[in-house]
């Protein structure tokens, strides 16, 4: 537990759910980023709210650089994963968001916070394989 | 104009509070879904705080009529568990413990010019509109079943 930064995480979680606050108060909808995200994916004639989705976008890419001139500090960003599990891990995370209409921050935050079953349930799920996955790569295949 | 500003401001704080969480960084979120590894319980106070600010957030902003720059809230009004969401939600919890990335971390990411995170960005894109091919596909299926 030597990585243990319990008051940065919840000081960090309480910004997310700030966040999800604000786009609901402002723009009326759920913060939840694979959903946006492909809204931005259509290919078909215009989207009608493509701008806020963009800026949305921009502001997450933004703000963690804004935030390392401001404190001089970078984030650790490390992979334990080799290249090809990486784009393997990408696909899938996609795919099953999209199919399952949402990932951590709609589901798990948003959807939790709106006590919706759907998301309580689908939270369950990708939490589990989520612990399972990772069990059987660091210790049944890695670790041997 | 004023859309683009929200969608900006929750962007922003979205992102720094990726940053300060420490979930930018797929490392630590093995860390948190390595239960029987070196243990960081670190995301769960990351959930406990979004959770928490967002049910008390929702509660007071939902029970105004409307948005301040729209003119309604865009709710989901699904309600069922269909096979969809659960397959989706386990290739999802898949991904997650292979890579230790989620959506919002990798946008989050892009900024520090990592090659992994651009390929797992590139992939998820990918993976995303494949979904969308696949899921038009199984309506127009539906729809062409009901109609024989």
């Amino acid at each position: 537990m030597e990585n243990f930064t319990p008051l940065a995480s919840l000081f960090g979680g309480a910004l997310i759910g700030l966040s999800a606050v604000v786009l609901m108060l402002l723009n009326g909808r759920i913060a939840g980023i694979s959903g946006i995200t492909a809204g931005l994916l259509s290919f078909s004639g215009s989207v009608p709210d493509r701008g806020w989705r963009i800026a949305f976008v921009a502001g997450i890419v933004i703000a963690p650089l804004a935030l390392v001139l401001l404190t001089g500090s970078r984030p650790d960003i490390a992979f334990v994963a080799p290249m090809s599990m990486t784009i393997a891990a990408g696909l899938l995370v996609g795919f099953g968001t999209i199919l399952g209409n949402g990932c951590t921050s709609g589901h798990g935050v948003c959807g939790i916070a709106r006590l919706s079953t759907r998301s309580i349930i689908a939270t369950a799920v990708f939490m589990t394989a989520g612990i399972a996955t990772t069990f059987i790569v660091r210790h049944l295949i890695v670790g041997g | 104009m004023k859309r683009l500003l929200g969608g900006l401001a929750a962007g922003l704080l979205f992102g720094a509070g990726l940053s300060i969480s420490g979930m930018i960084n797929p490392a630590k979120v093995i860390g948190f879904l390595d239960i029987a590894g070196a243990w960081d319980p670190s995301l769960a106070f990351v959930m406990l705080g979004a959770v928490a600010v967002t049910a008390i957030g929702y509660r007071t902003v939902l029970r105004r009529g409307q948005p301040m720059f729209e003119p309604r809230f865009t709710l989901p009004t699904r309600r069922d568990i269909d096979p969809s969401l659960l397959l989706g939600a386990s290739l999802f919890g898949i991904g997650w413990g292979l890579g230790g990335y989620c959506p919002g971390p990798a946008l989050a990411g892009l900024g520090f010019g990592g090659l992994e995170t651009y390929a797992f960005v590139a992939a998820m894109l990918a993976g995303m509109i494949a979904a969308r091919w696949y899921a038009n596909r199984q309506s127009t299926a539906d729809g062409a079943r009901r109609a024989s």
